[in-house]
């Protein structure tokens, strides 16, 4: 089954296109990497997928459901009311984490489930302990996010995002505030979720890690797809030129 | 002779007095009243310009253009004109423009809504520099969290704008507590206004030296008491 299906997207900034004609599926247990140089686009396809940012042009579905569709050209979004529903489908993992620094390791964890989901709290309660015991920081329920490394907020992040149960976990370039140790701790993690076929889209600059864990890599370069396939055939036999000097510039 | 002498007796025998503890206290009792005034002049104007300023904030921010400019109009008359001025306004206004007849109940309703008007829009401006302090961040985990707009505002944004805004805050307090005096100029009767009248009838200048440290002790535990909320709220980071 089809979780996300993104056609045609395009996405201009005044006068900077930045997402010129993407399209993109995503299949349920599948582990999608992004990868792609600096302003190719990659982090805005993430945030018009989550709805941080509004597309141009183009349609979205998740879970066979429109959030956008087209009208000459345009894109034109669901009511808020479905909007709301289709928000739950999907989470995110930022960059910088975005922990709420005023709330507890496991208030970070339950408010959202509790709050805008309106489940009860005892339930919720457990599931966090559970899923923040499982990511290692099961002793740290009463922390604040400052008193925790970057490695731990990041991991409360991800604990955060699947309390919500999310069909589709989406990550923008989870590792990069991170130092080599730390990004192994979460890299870890992500293969943990992998195996338990969680449905993944990761933007990511960590090459081995995306061949190791993907099913499928996208290349992206100027707001288009450039190439994309099975991890060993776009990122150890890549046919594009610019794919291919993207690639020999980082393993060197 | 002897009637003569009598006065003239009083005024040494106080003059005497004035170096004594017992004037001092008698200074203080007499000023008690004017304290008491400016202490509810403080609290009231604190209750309706903080919740006010709010208001006026939310208008300055607002996505519709002509309500940001009314707020924008509003924040810059309040504090770009003198509050003496804004005083006088407020309780003179009504007589010279509706000719209604100004009862001496209304100087202390003038004093309150003058500096309520006027604090307001200070604390308009001090609450925007807290919410602008919120990383966008925040927002955006909120929205893919599926809060409301609401929601967002009095769980995530609220909170920390509180912390950011504390120092700010507290300098403008400070500053209010000196202001208190400035409803002098509508004759109310606050510890400044006293303090003066008994400083001329008696001709001394003690009465005004009692008045700062009135002020100044207040003032010091304003700033103590924002130390500790400051201190309570700085349970994370």
């Amino acid at each position: 089954m089809k979780l996300l299906e993104i056609n045609n997207i395009k996405k201009s900034f005044d006068d900077l296109e930045v997402l010129k004609d993407i399209s993109i599926s995503v299949e349920e247990g599948e582990v999608v990497s992004i990868l792609g140089p600096s302003g190719s686009g990659k982090s805005t396809l993430l945030r018009c997928a989550t709805l941080l940012e509004t597309m141009d042009a183009g349609t979205m579905k998740y879970c066979g459901e429109d959030a956008v569709t087209e009208v000459n050209g345009r894109s034109v979004y669901a009511s808020k009311q479905d909007l709301k529903r289709i928000i739950n489908y999907f989470g995110l993992v930022f960059q910088n984490f975005n922990l709420f620094p005023h709330y507890t390791v496991l208030k970070n964890v339950i408010d959202a489930p509790i709050h805008t989901q309106k489940r009860e709290k005892g339930e919720v309660e457990e599931e966090a302990k559970a899923l923040l015991e499982q990511m290692g920081i099961g002793d740290k329920l009463d922390y604040y996010p400052c008193q925790l490394s970057g490695g731990q907020q990041q991991r409360v992040a991800i604990a955060r995002a699947l309390a919500m149960n999310p069909k589709i976990l989406f990550f923008d370039e989870p590792t990069s505030a991170l130092d080599p140790e730390l990004t192994g701790e979460i890299l870890k993690v992500l293969r943990d979720l992998a195996s338990k076929r969680m449905t993944m889209v990761i933007v990511t600059h960590e090459i081995d890690f995306a061949r190791g864990v993907s099913d499928r890599v996208i290349f992206m370069d100027e707001g288009y797809i450039v190439e994309q396939g099975r991890p060993e055939d776009v990122i150890d036999n890549p046919k594009n030129d610019r794919v291919r000097a993207f690639l020999n510039k980082l393993s060197q | 002779m002897a009637a003569l002498l009598v006065p003239s007796l009083l005024t040494s025998c106080s003059l005497d007095d004035k170096s004594g503890l017992g004037w001092f206290f008698g200074v203080i009792l007499q000023l008690s009243e004017g304290m008491w005034a400016s202490l509810v002049l403080f609290v009231l104007t604190l209750l309706f310009s903080m919740p006010l300023g709010l208001l006026v904030c939310f208008a300055r921010r607002s996505r519709f253009k002509v309500v940001e400019l009314i707020a924008k109009f509003y924040i810059s008359i309040m504090r770009g004109t003198p509050l003496m001025l804004q005083l006088l306004v407020v309780y003179f206004g009504p007589y010279f423009v509706f000719k209604v007849a100004l009862s001496t109940e209304y100087r202390f309703y003038a004093a309150i809504i003058g500096f309520a008007l006027n604090y307001a829009a200070y604390f308009a401006e001090i609450y925007r520099s807290g919410i602008e302090a919120v990383p966008k961040g925040q927002y955006e985990a909120a929205h893919v969290l599926g809060y409301t707009k609401a929601q967002t505002f009095m769980k995530i944004v609220f909170p920390q704008m509180v912390r950011h805004i504390l120092p700010p805050v507290t300098n403008e307090v400070i500053t209010l507590v000196k202001d208190t005096s400035l409803a002098f100029a509508i004759a109310f009767v606050e510890m400044f206004t006293l303090a003066k009248q008994i400083s001329a009838t008696e001709s001394t200048i003690m009465p005004l030296f009692v008045a700062g440290l009135f002020y100044y002790i207040f003032n010091l535990v304003v700033s103590y008491a924002m130390g500790l909320l400051e201190k309570k709220m700085n349970y994370y980071s």
